[in-house]
């Protein structure tokens, strides 16, 4: 995987070169005009909630409620980001998410490459079929589990904790064992072999020799944990009950519920949650996309 | 008799117990947490849904009295409607977006890179942020999507507050997600051998017939992965409903939703466990949840049979 380069195909000679040219071709239009008619129109359909977040975020309440709707601020109220921290709680909301967030990505980073490294560098019988099991977990509605599993986290007095959203992390996540997976096969068996003859253990090879290759790979499981831990809302509604506990996702929610938020101010603690999201994201694109296209090729 | 052989065939050899041995500290925490959290739970779910529990005390057996309930429960019935409704529009509609926006990619534009960025940025942002967005997108009062229509003459729609459109909001929302799907279908069609192409030209085969007779066919397996996890993401829609009827304008505990219209399948499991206090009944809606989910996955596998194309390599 080693952050392959990117495919562009050349276009294809037969096509451009059509021995008898029909009429429409003899017009000027490229023969992609149609399609980046269309890729634009789409593409501004998928950013218009980002614009009209960051549009709302920026004005006063009066402007914002006017119809029709302005398009860009026109007295841009930058203090309503100031607002929208101070009123709402947000430095407590964001440190929890901080926080549960970096837990569920230590435990992802370790778990899962140490999972799919036993199932992928180690020949044992049995082996695909478990790992049958691990694939078909991935097609389980968590909401099946959510009424047991809260009985048992209040049975070991976990509630209110972040214990039941960050241990389970290091039990690792069929997707991200899937994903590691898939890379360890990639890798030569030369390679290990040649440290087994040289007297290394199981763990050494592991430790020493595969998951320095591995880093491209353990990095697209960080990304995909931290980018889901920060926008999980299910598991923290369920498990934490004190407001001081609340991460961001439902102590927004929370807040909009006992308190009046404005839409403005509302957006504009929304920009600033998803501002690591986007930021994440240009900054290590070719990781989301190498994560999101593995399984592509096998379907 | 069956048993024998089997027992044969699990006589392991030296080289096999010594692999076993040495893979399983790997996957132990696999096993130990696959046990803990999943297996576990859907068992002791089976034994809670013949209760009684109100999540303090003891679970009081009730044979099969939640079951019995449901059947006659009319708000479990519009929750499975409401669902499968969802589902129903979200999921097709979803790999249809999903591949148009594959195939307008691959047309060799030369600013790729910026679509793909803009149609994945979407699917990776909190769901909860994306529904609060929607809250101002589709506001009745101000909202740009009603000022759009209007610049068409079509009349204002009450997206969030008429029954008949909440459900279609959230499919609206759900087609935000096709970003991710978009960007495995375009590497499955630009896998697609060229040549194959080049001799359909040849041959005088226009562009749809290239498609139907090429492209889409190559690009079923796709199609299958993205309807069965589409479908059990689907089912268990909970968060834009969550965050839609939970908030100042909405109706309250009891209400999900002008005329309940947003109480999907999840959300209704959840309040009967976490705001009824009902951990029996709720249970016993997880396990008809799980079936339902074998059941769908395995239908859309059966017929997928006569339109997946798997090719022999």
């Amino acid at each position: 995987m080693a952050v392959a380069p990117e495919i562009r195909e050349a276009p294809s000679l037969a096509i451009a070169r059509q021995p008898t040219p029909r009429p429409w071709r003899r017009m000027r239009f490229p023969k992609t005009l149609g399609a980046r008619i269309g890729l634009i129109v789409a593409g501004l359909l998928f950013m218009l909630p980002f614009y009209w977040m960051a549009n709302s975020a920026l004005k006063n309440l009066q402007e914002l409620s006017a119809f029709p709707p302005t398009l860009y601020p026109h007295a841009p109220a930058f203090d309503n980001f100031v607002r929208a921290v101070t009123y709402i709680p947000f430095g407590t909301f964001l440190l929890n998410s901080v926080i549960l967030t970096t837990g569920v990505t230590i435990g992802s980073a370790i778990s899962n490459p140490l999972i799919a490294y036993g199932f992928s560098r180690i020949k044992w019988p049995g082996r695909d079929f478990v790992f049958g099991i691990v694939l078909a977990s991935i097609f389980l509605p968590f909401p099946v589990l959510i009424v047991a599993l809260f009985d048992i986290f209040a049975k070991l007095h976990w509630i209110d904790t972040f214990l039941p959203i960050i241990v389970p992390a290091f039990f690792g996540n069929p997707f991200f064992i899937f994903l590691m997976r898939q890379f360890f096969l990639g890798l030569p068996n030369e390679i290990s072999e040649q440290a087994r003859i040289d007297g290394a253990n199981e763990f050494q090879v592991f430790l020493h020799v595969i998951m320095p290759l591995a880093k491209p790979a353990v990095a697209v499981v960080i990304i995909f944990a931290a980018v889901q831990a920060w926008g999980e809302f299910l598991a923290p509604l369920l498990y934490l009950q004190d407001e001081s506990k609340y991460p961001l996702s439902i102590g927004l929610q929370f807040y909009r519920q006992e308190h009046d938020v404005s839409y403005n101010l509302l957006m504009a603690a929304s920009t600033l949650i998803v501002l690591p999201v986007v930021a994440l994201f240009l900054a290590f694109q070719r990781f989301f996309i190498e994560g999101i296209t593995v399984g592509a090729v096998k379907g | 008799m069956i048993a024998a052989p089997r027992l044969r065939r699990f006589r392991l050899s030296h080289e096999d117990r010594r692999n076993l041995r040495t893979a399983l500290p790997f996957i132990a925490p696999w096993i130990i947490g696959f046990l803990a959290f999943t297996v576990y739970p859907i068992v002791y779910s089976l034994y809670l849904s013949f209760t009684h529990y109100s999540g303090f005390g003891d679970a009081t057996g009730a044979g099969f009295d939640n079951y019995r309930y449901m059947m006659k429960d009319p708000l479990f019935w519009q929750s499975l409607s409401n669902t499968f409704y969802y589902t129903a529009l979200a999921v097709p509609i979803g790999v249809v977006v999903a591949i148009a926006l594959a195939l307008m990619m691959n047309q060799n534009v030369r600013e790729v890179a910026i679509y793909r960025a803009a149609f994945y940025l979407p699917s990776i942002i909190p769901l909860f942020a994306l529904t609060f967005i929607f809250i101002v997108l589709l506001n009745p009062g101000f909202g740009f999507v009603d000022y759009v229509l209007g610049l068409f003459h079509i009349p204002a729609v009450n997206w969030l507050g008429d029954a008949r459109w909440t459900r279609i909001s959230v499919v609206l929302l759900a087609q935000l997600g096709a970003g991710g799907p978009a960007l495995i279908f375009l590497a499955g069609l630009r896998a697609v051998p060229s040549e194959l192409y080049e001799s359909a030209v040849l041959d005088g085969a226009g562009p749809l017939r290239r498609f139907y007779k090429i492209t889409l066919p190559l690009i079923t397996p796709v199609i299958l992965f993205d309807l069965i996890y589409g479908t059990i993401l689907g089912i268990q829609i909970f968060t834009p409903a969550y965050v839609l009827t939970g908030g100042t304008s909405g109706g309250g505990a009891y209400t999900a939703g002008p005329e309940n219209s947003l109480l999907f399948y999840v959300y209704y499991l959840y309040k009967n466990a976490f705001q009824y206090s009902d951990m029996g009944y709720a249970s016993a809606m997880a396990w008809v949840l799980f079936v339902i989910s074998v059941v769908l996955a395995v239908a859309i596998m059966r017929w997928s049979k006569y339109w997946v194309h798997y090719e022999a390599s």
